[in-house]
């Protein structure tokens, strides 16, 4: 019964005693015991992202009035086995000219610049890796590492539109970082640390997409933007440039920069769950933690549709438009949600719970109406500025 | 844990293993025959015209640098984020105004031209 | 030997062997790569030393912001990124010879310090709300804090004015 309600500790004392006995000195014992844990969970994860990839041809397929994969095993459940050999099997070819070592180091870099958000996200109550007091800068970290991972794959190509993909894809990542973390200020203010899985644990009343639902959409289209996917992914708009910054890697390395924009795109369908929608409460989900990690994992899957939602509907957005949208509309709306919300918030702080979530939302709703009106009196200048041209002239 | 760096550490170490086994994997399965059109550079299947440069748009650093600014700006933002619910309600006007100073830059760029993309 | 001792050894090994690699290598964006190891290092010692918002933000800012910088900086000013010429210049061995003087020169002086080693600082409490905390009080660093926005303000502004001349 121990088990159920706190697993990881269960398991942790039984192996901590069973290579105590063996004789193994403490530390040795603790070390084997992460490791372990480690390796178990970037395992869980790798099997997770292989399931990704048959989720997201499903979906495009049923977007696109089509079946998708159905021949391999029942639904086409098992079609990644067969592209992962595939991908193994294929010849990695390295163009002349291009530099070996960043060549070979950029795919790599990609892929465990995701798999290192996976340390931080609090599966359940009592199951995440490790609670990080600065949690939410270190996932900001870890995708500038991804940023950087892209430069160099675009450089070594010795390639032109490989270079021209990764300039346009690293101004994007870059522009679009500051809403990102800005919308990730706003848990922070409502609840004092930077700790995700504090944040987590504050939404045992209330979901913070009620006191700040704007700021988990800017965070969602942050995000969109981030992972370089539709509409958003004039970098590696194959019609254009013909997969911009990944287009000299063949075979497994492909593969590892496929399957890296597939698992971060769920990571952060994950975060969007975990820092607005509850994470992983639910009924019955603070006594016993597995379920509230199943509950987690389908936020993270509702999540993680939306975006894919985003991603097939919804033409693509020039790069010009891209970056204006981010400067001059996403920045300057950010830090006035966070002004807006941080005093709200602190003039709220000792207010009864209905008035605080009331009163946060409210400002929310201010002061996207401003913005739509400033727009709308915008746009009416601009159409006004235009003289209307005669039929027949 | 006493420093949770030390379990991070290792997961960051166990993170770069796995991709890099993934592509060992395939070095090792993988056929190995190249030839001299295989290794050409990519340019939708035409022969490469010039060398593999192109003029870098001044643009590009011109985000960069926006960027830069705003990201300090909001690694400075953090500690004051933390400390909002502990302090009285004026550190919230001071974080305000750090903001609004920010604004007024951003403000600035935005109309001297320095966010078009021309 | 310590776990401690082994990691701090290994990562300031990291930190030398990237910043040697950084000015010798011919190659100006292996040399920006070799920067970032560098960088990486000392975020490394920051988190050896539990200060673990400076590490975060030592990834954040160094290897996020500025080292894309410097690579876009790289490639926008240098068509030829290979420095043929040779990497050292005719005055040398003075060069060496000042260097070597300078370093066994600190070497004694730290033998006679009675403290050597660094040791982590006392901090009441949690250190990262302490540091929030003291960064936005009226009696600690709140003026050094507008002043650092009225900095960004100008770079800001310097970086616009550079931008128009070019």
């Amino acid at each position: 019964m121990e088990f159920l309600t706190d697993p990881i500790k269960v398991v942790y004392d039984w192996l901590l005693e069973l290579f105590l006995g063996w004789g193994w000195a403490d530390w040795v014992a603790v070390l084997v015991i992460y490791l372990l844990g480690i390796v178990l969970f970037i395992s869980a994860v790798m099997v997770l992202d292989i399931l990704l990839v048959w989720v997201e041809r499903k979906v495009v397929a049923r977007f696109q009035d089509r079946l998708g994969p159905n021949r391999v095993g029942p639904f086409g459940l098992f079609q990644p086995f067969p592209d992962i050999i595939k991908l193994i099997l294929k010849e990695d070819i390295i163009p002349e000219g291009a530099d070996r070592v960043v060549f070979n180091l950029a795919p790599i870099l990609s892929l465990a610049s995701v798999i290192f958000l996976w340390a931080v996200v609090p599966l359940a109550s009592r199951i995440y890796g490790v609670d990080l007091n600065v949690a939410l800068l270190y996932i900001v970290a870890a995708g500038a590492i991804g940023t950087l991972s892209i430069i160099m794959a675009g450089w070594a190509s010795n390639n032109k539109y490989a270079l021209l993909g990764a300039y346009r894809m690293v101004a994007n990542m870059i522009s679009y970082e500051i809403p990102m973390v800005v919308a990730l200020l706003i848990p922070t203010v409502i609840v004092g640390s930077m700790s995700f899985v504090a944040i987590t644990e504050a939404q045992s009343d209330y979901w913070f997409v009620l006191v700040s639902p704007l700021g988990a959409l800017i965070f969602l289209i942050a995000a969109i933007a981030e992972l370089g996917r539709s509409p958003f992914d004039l970098n590696e708009g194959e019609s254009e440039i013909v997969s911009g910054y990944h287009i000299e890697y063949s075979g497994m390395k492909f593969g590892l920069f496929y399957a890296g924009e597939l698992l971060h795109a769920f990571t952060f369908g994950g975060f969007v769950a975990a820092l607005f929608f509850g994470g992983w409460h639910g009924p019955w989900a603070q006594e016993y933690p597995l379920l509230g990690a199943f509950y987690f994992v389908v936020k993270a899957m509702i999540g993680y549709w939306v975006i894919m939602w985003v991603k097939y509907t919804v033409p693509r957005i020039r790069i010009d438009h891209m970056l204006a949208f981010n400067w001059k509309f996403l920045t300057p709306l950010a830090f006035i949600l966070l002004m807006v919300t941080a005093l709200t918030h602190r003039v709220l702080l000792d207010a009864p719970t209905w008035l605080y979530i009331s009163g946060m939302f409210l400002s929310n709703v201010l002061l996207a109406w401003i913005t739509v009106e400033v727009l709308r009196a915008q746009a009416r200048r601009k159409r006004e500025s235009v003289p209307p041209v005669m039929v027949g002239d | 844990m006493e420093n949770p760096w030390i379990y991070l550490g290792l997961f960051l170490v166990v993170g770069t293993i796995i991709p890099i086994a993934a592509i060992v994997m395939s070095a090792i399965l993988a056929p190995r025959k190249p030839n001299p059109i295989k290794m050409s550079t990519y340019e939708c299947g035409m022969e490469t015209v010039g060398d593999s440069w192109v003029q870098f748009k001044a643009q590009y650093y011109v985000f960069a640098l926006a960027f830069l600014i705003f990201d300090v700006e909001t690694v400075f933002l953090f500690p004051w984020a933390l400390s909002l619910n502990v302090m009285p309600l004026f550190v919230a006007v001071e974080g305000i105004i750090f903001i609004l100073i920010l604004l007024a830059g951003l403000y600035y760029i935005w109309q001297k031209g320095m966010l078009d993309w021309v | 030997m310590t776990a401690e001792q082994i990691i701090f050894f290994l990562t300031a090994a990291l930190i030398l062997i990237s910043a040697l690699m950084v000015v010798t290598t011919r190659n100006l964006v292996h040399a920006a790569l070799w920067l970032i190891a560098t960088l990486f290092g000392a975020a490394v010692l920051f988190a050896t030393l539990e200060a673990s918002f400076l590490a975060v933000v030592q990834i954040v800012v160094y290897i996020g912001a500025i080292s894309i910088l410097f690579i876009f900086a790289v490639m926008l000013t240098r068509r030829n990124l290979l420095d043929k010429v040779s990497q050292t210049n005719a005055g040398w061995p003075w060069a060496a010879g000042i260097a070597i003087a300078a370093f066994a020169g600190l070497v004694f002086l730290a033998g006679q310090m009675h403290n050597a080693g660094a040791q982590k600082g006392e901090v009441f409490g949690d250190p990262l709300m302490a540091l929030s905390t003291a960064l936005v009080s009226p009696d600690a660093y709140v003026l050094a804090f507008e002043v650092a926005s009225i900095m960004l303000l100008a770079a800001l502004v310097g970086a616009v004015y550079i931008a128009n001349r070019k």
